[in-house]
């Protein structure tokens, strides 16, 4: 069976969230692999969301907002850059692709584009393979464990994994 | 009757101690309340010492470092089932504090660079610590050197935490008058410290942030009136608890981090990513760049302290 | 007491049904934690499915409700006012899109039930933590700013002023009037377009409730829905209003030429005096003349004079300078209106380089009788022309130029070959790709000019040249299509030919939008609040626009998005107070270090730093909840409302998990 990526979309209700809405009504078809949060704004969407996304399973994150100088609120969309420009520096200590995390401009009138960038970073995606934080961190910790602790009685807290 | 306490360290440096002695003649009061069963760093005792003690017996035990080693998690299973209150003192007991560093590689790594790589290591022999050896007949064990280094609560239930790397003692002597007096706030809260970030605290004059560069330490001399921040250094203070009476800002470092993320931030690290990006000048995609491009090593200065309690732990194997 | 969420999933009909299995996703979210009732119906939006959730609500069976339907842009105004109805806070309430963004976009049924499930358990994991929202009133400004003096905002303006509400009109351009002014005759009735417009446009300069700011611009707008704050500059015209009567000596007497005086007929084209000091045709409102610095000689070096001095009521003031207004206003109505499309940069057909290829603009100011030539159509030599070519969709559904069909182009294109029929009984051709004839009276009007011995081509043409093949076309225009009909490659010589320029957004519509926060589509007209539904309103409530600032539209059509963009404004006036925001952005001072990194985040500058506590503190009123400062806060002290942290974190927890 191929890998099915799963994606976290986080899109501004304004132009993105919208033009996501005309994909629909245009009834144009793209990869289900994506499933959307809706923020007000681009400007609201906090590197700590892309992180618990990450953390909970995502192979992939979408940001969209609208394009620069076209923001409903003026200038979230920039603030939404520049988190996401120092995000990327940081994605690949943690041996996450920078690839995985993507901004987007996608305007309300832009459905069909909406379901390219999905179909395109969904391919890109599954190029990549799974994430896998979770079972990594797992893995990681497999051994992280005293030799002499069958021996032993459990205490109060277990290994949190 | 007198009160029965013990401080251990497991993955730090012995600052932690330090600074429990560094309450200077209030030991002697903290004495006079409670006798130490246990204090390796201080006093000769056993492990089984505390082995053969009743479960719960210590009413308090302060914990510092963080769990690098089997032995750190032994003893840290051990004591908290020996404790009715068990705190995290300090940074890496904390949210892991320097040792998390480690984090951002895998213990194989880490042993290769220490035993072979490094520019000092001579070791034509290739010899690597081992977890079982035969000296002489004898067999010795060490304990598991772990692949990933991590807080005290991602190992045993915690109750208190007490940030700091080190603590202040003054704030040591607050928290240790708390469990005296029967004053001790809601488990799982942290205790000597503010409820607000390092800003409250800092003396330094505050504007409207808006970051067109961002400098070193070591390539300026701060304006000693103004917000590090705002002269293009990165200063944690922001995105990291008060208490310490910001005494790196008074002594014109920037703050690092080291007193941990106020309550409900999830991660620190992260959130000063996202705050710091929030008040950068440029909008143009390159011109951005060129002001992040000021920022040497942003992941490590940003998690410093606190990689073992970010959201995501550790580089992905 | 506890959450206990009612989920409701809608079939939407086959729309949702058709692609996502109703039944598994209605057994998988009565597993989940604190739902305590899931419903099926055809319609959740219907009566019935509306009564159904209503009824639940009111039976105390559920306290929480989820929707899984349509986007939320459809209908979260529909089910919150359920939930009000039940009796229960909107805020306690969440849509999941399972059909714009599920159902209508994927293929395979099984994973797209498996995405609508995610989409279910996002939503209630995220309503389990909502919190209820006291909604927010703000009273009314019952003024109305109405941006552009063309047909659009004279009709909007006039309507208000009617019902007796106060108006600024403000227009960059010393008159109100706009394009329509300059037309001759208006399709397809051939109404005299100034019999028709000019009494309106008396009746604004004269209204009592119409306060017209013309030569002037807006400059900056804040606030918000209700109490908007405006600030507008007045450009100076060097002369006085108040003392002007409009005699029309100086620009009599003026010797500076704004309009060249030489030159041939065509680079002569103009309505209104060519002088320096001028009005710009001569039924302006106000009838108050500019003097055009630029071109005036006193303005160049000080030598002239001539107007002050002809000027009786010493009304010139050279002096003068720019005035900022400020003011307040409840509602605004955008009118901007459209420029045309420069066919300068479509170098095959010529424009600007042969003489005789004129745009439809410049054609219109020809046959305007106030005009240069006296509404005579005349070559550049001033000689009549026997044959005239009209070229549709210039710049008009064109990939390279605009995709779009600027809707009036067709019509005003027979309209020309009836005036020109008329005047001058000249041989014309239209070139055309469909002749879209679509309006009341359109039609019949085609019909009538098939009946006045026009030439129909049917052809994009590929090229205008003045080099000749034959002998016929010497001295000649010659225009080169393909005729589909025929399926031939036709040259045809011609002595004039007129593009038919489409419209397309006016250059400043960008900024004006921007200082409305309104959005701009990828054909630089203004988005409508919805296609279909919301023509008149936009994305910012107190915004609302009317005419060719959304999309091309004829005088008619203006009009009546004019007049509906009134009653917008007057039914929103006639509530005197209207609910704003309430999921906006708060600051917790307990938290709050007073860094001041949230001060320079806020667009609306609701963001203020309190000196006397250390903390900074958001004006809720300004706030329009985008939550930037939150996601900027390093200390989590601002949250912002209905979008926290803690929701969204459990947002993401549920759309992973299923």
């Amino acid at each position: 069976m191929t890998f099915e990526p799963k994606i976290v979309g986080f899109l501004c209700n304004w132009c993105s969230y919208t033009g996501a809405d005309l994909a629909g009504t245009a009834r144009i078809k793209y990869a289900p692999n994506i499933r959307s949060i809706r923020v007000m704004c681009s400007g609201r969407i906090e590197p700590t969301f892309i992180m618990k996304a990450l953390y909970e399973g995502a192979d992939g994150v979408l940001i969209a907002g609208c394009h620069p100088g076209d923001c409903h609120y003026q200038e979230g969309n920039y603030k939404a850059l520049r988190r996401h420009r120092l995000l990327k520096r940081i994605l690949h200590e943690y041996g996450v692709e920078p690839e995985r995390v993507r901004l987007e401009w996608v305007a309300a009138s832009e459905g069909e584009r909406f379901a390219k960038i999905v179909d395109e970073f969904t391919d890109q995606i599954r190029e990549l393979g799974p994430l896998g934080i979770k079972d990594s961190l797992a893995e990681a910790m497999k051994d992280d464990i005293d030799p002499h602790e069958a021996d032993k009685e459990e205490s109060g807290v277990a290994n949190e994994a | 009757m007198k009160l029965k306490g013990g401080i251990y360290w497991g993955a730090g440096c012995g600052g932690c101690d330090v600074a429990v002695l560094d309450i200077h003649e209030k030991i002697l009061d903290v004495a006079e309340k409670m006798d130490f069963l246990f204090w390796p760093i201080a006093m000769d005792f056993k492990n089984d010492d505390v082995r053969a003690m009743e479960d719960g017996e210590f009413d308090l035990v302060l914990y510092s470092g963080a769990v690098r080693n089997s032995e750190n998690e032994e003893i840290a299973k051990l004591l908290r089932r020996k404790s009715k209150t068990m705190v995290a003192l300090g940074t890496c007991a904390h949210i892991g504090g320097l040792p998390s560093l480690a984090n951002y590689h895998t213990k194989q790594s880490i042993l290769e660079r220490v035993y072979s790589e490094t520019e000092s290591t001579v070791n034509p022999e290739g010899t690597m610590p081992l977890e079982r050896s035969t000296v002489d007949g004898n067999e010795l064990e060490l304990p598991r050197f772990y692949n990933t280094v991590k807080t005290l609560d991602q190992v045993v239930d915690v109750d208190y935490y007490i940030p700091g790397c080190p603590p202040v003692p003054q704030q040591i002597v607050n928290a240790l008058t708390a469990v005296f007096n029967g004053e001790l706030p809601p488990k799982g809260s942290v205790i000597g410290a503010g409820t607000k970030t390092l800003c409250d605290e800092c003396p330094r004059e505050r504007e409207e942030k808006e970051i067109s560069e961002i400098k070193r330490p070591l390539n300026m001399i701060p304006d000693p009136e103004k917000c590090l921040l705002e002269q293009g250094l990165i200063c944690l203070g922001p995105v990291t608890r008060e208490g310490c009476g910001a005494r790196c800002i008074n002594s014109g470092a920037p703050c690092r981090g080291c007193y941990g993320p106020l309550e409900g931030v999830h991660d620190q690290g992260i959130r000063m990513i996202s705050a710091l990006a929030s008040v950068i000048e440029p909008k143009e995609e390159k011109e951005i760049d060129a002001v992040l491009d000021g920022i040497v090593d942003p992941l490590r200065t940003f998690h410093r302290f606190s990689t073992a309690a970010s959201i995501l732990r550790r580089k992905k194997i | 007491m506890s959450e206990r969420i009612g989920v409701y999933v809608c079939h939407c009909g086959t729309n949702i049904a058709g692609r996502v299995d109703i039944d598994e996703v209605v057994e998988f979210a009565k597993g989940l934690d604190a739902v305590t009732l899931v419903r099926e119906y055809k319609f959740m939006c219907s009566d019935p499915g509306q009564s159904l959730i209503q009824k639940d609500i009111e039976d105390g069976l559920i306290n929480r409700v989820v929707v899984a339907s349509c986007s939320p842009l459809m209908h979260e105004k529909t089910f919150r006012n359920v939930c009000t109805r039940g009796g229960l806070n909107e805020y306690l309430f969440t849509m999941a899109n399972i059909r714009e963004q599920c159902s209508w976009v994927h293929v395979d049924v099984e994973r797209t039930t498996d995405k609508a499930k995610g989409l279910i358990e996002a939503a209630v994991r995220r309503t389990r933590l909502q919190e209820p929202l006291t909604k927010r009133e703000v009273p009314i400004n019952p003024r109305t700013l109405v941006i552009g003096g063309g047909i659009a905002g004279i009709q909007a303006a006039l309507d208000l002023a009617e019902a007796g509400k106060k108006v600024v009109l403000v227009e960059k351009e010393p008159s109100i009037g706009g394009h329509m002014a300059k037309f001759d005759k208006t399709f397809p009735t051939l109404d005299c377009s100034a019999c028709i417009l000019t009494p309106k446009m008396v009746s604004v300069g004269q209204h009592e409730n119409i306060e017209l700011m013309s030569w002037s611009e807006v400059e900056d707008i804040g606030g918000y829905v209700g109490n908007f704050n405006v600030t507008v500059r007045k450009k100076t015209r060097y002369v006085d209003a108040d003392l002007c009567n409009g005699c029309g000596a100086c620009w009599e007497k003026c010797p500076g030429t704004r309009v060249p005086r030489k030159g041939n007929v065509h680079e002569k084209l103009s309505i209104g005096p060519t002088t320096s000091i001028y009005i710009p045709f001569m039924q302006a409102v106000p009838a108050i003349p500019v003097i055009d610095a630029d071109t005036c000689i006193r303005f160049k070096n000080g030598k002239c004079g001539i107007c002050a001095e002809v000027c009786e009521r010493n009304a010139i003031n050279y002096d003068m300078e720019d005035e900022l207004i400020e003011f307040e206003v409840g509602s605004i109505i955008i009118a901007t209106g459209f420029q045309t499309f420069d066919p300068t940069p479509i170098k095959r057909y010529g424009y600007g380089k042969l003489d005789n290829v004129l745009t439809a603009i410049e054609f219109e100011i020809m046959n305007c009788a106030s005009g240069s030539t006296g509404g005579n159509i005349r070559m550049a030599d001033g000689s009549e022309p026997k044959s005239i070519g009209i070229v549709h969709c210039v710049g008009s559904r064109d990939k390279h130029y605009h995709e779009y069909c600027s809707r009036v182009c067709c019509m005003y294109a027979l309209k020309y070959s009836h005036l020109i029929k008329e005047k001058i009984d000249a041989e014309v051709y239209e070139f055309y790709i469909d002749l879209r004839c679509f309006g009341k009276g359109y039609e019949e009007f085609y019909d009538r000019l098939l009946g006045e011995d026009v030439r129909f081509v049917r052809g994009k043409v590929a090229e205008i040249t003045e080099v000749p093949i034959e002998e016929a076309e010497k001295g000649k225009l010659v225009v080169e299509v393909e005729d589909t009909l025929v399926g031939k490659v036709r040259r045809i010589p011609l002595d004039m030919v007129v593009l038919c320029t489409g419209l397309e957004a006016h250059e400043s519509l960008a900024d004006i939008a921007g200082l409305c926060s309104v959005s701009i589509g990828k054909d630089g007209f203004i988005i409508e609040k919805h296609p279909k539904l919301g023509p008149v309103a936009t994305t910012t409530d107190g915004v609302f626009i009317a005419g060719a600032c959304q999309s091309p539209k004829d005088i008619p059509d203006t009009v009546a998005q004019a007049s509906a963009a009134s009653s917008a404004v007057l039914s929103m006036i006639t509530r005197e107070k209207i609910e704003i925001e309430s999921a906006t952005a708060s600051v917790d001072e307990d938290k709050c270090s007073g860094c001041k990194i949230c001060n320079s985040l806020c667009p609306y500058l609701a963001i203020k730093y309190d000196e006397e506590k250390g903390v900074s503190v958001v004006n809720e009123a300004l706030c329009k909840g985008c939550g930037t400062c939150a996601a900027g806060c390093p200390s989590n002290a601002i949250s912002a409302k209905h979008f926290e942290d803690r929701q969204i974190f459990a947002e993401i927890e549920g759309i992973l998990s299923a």
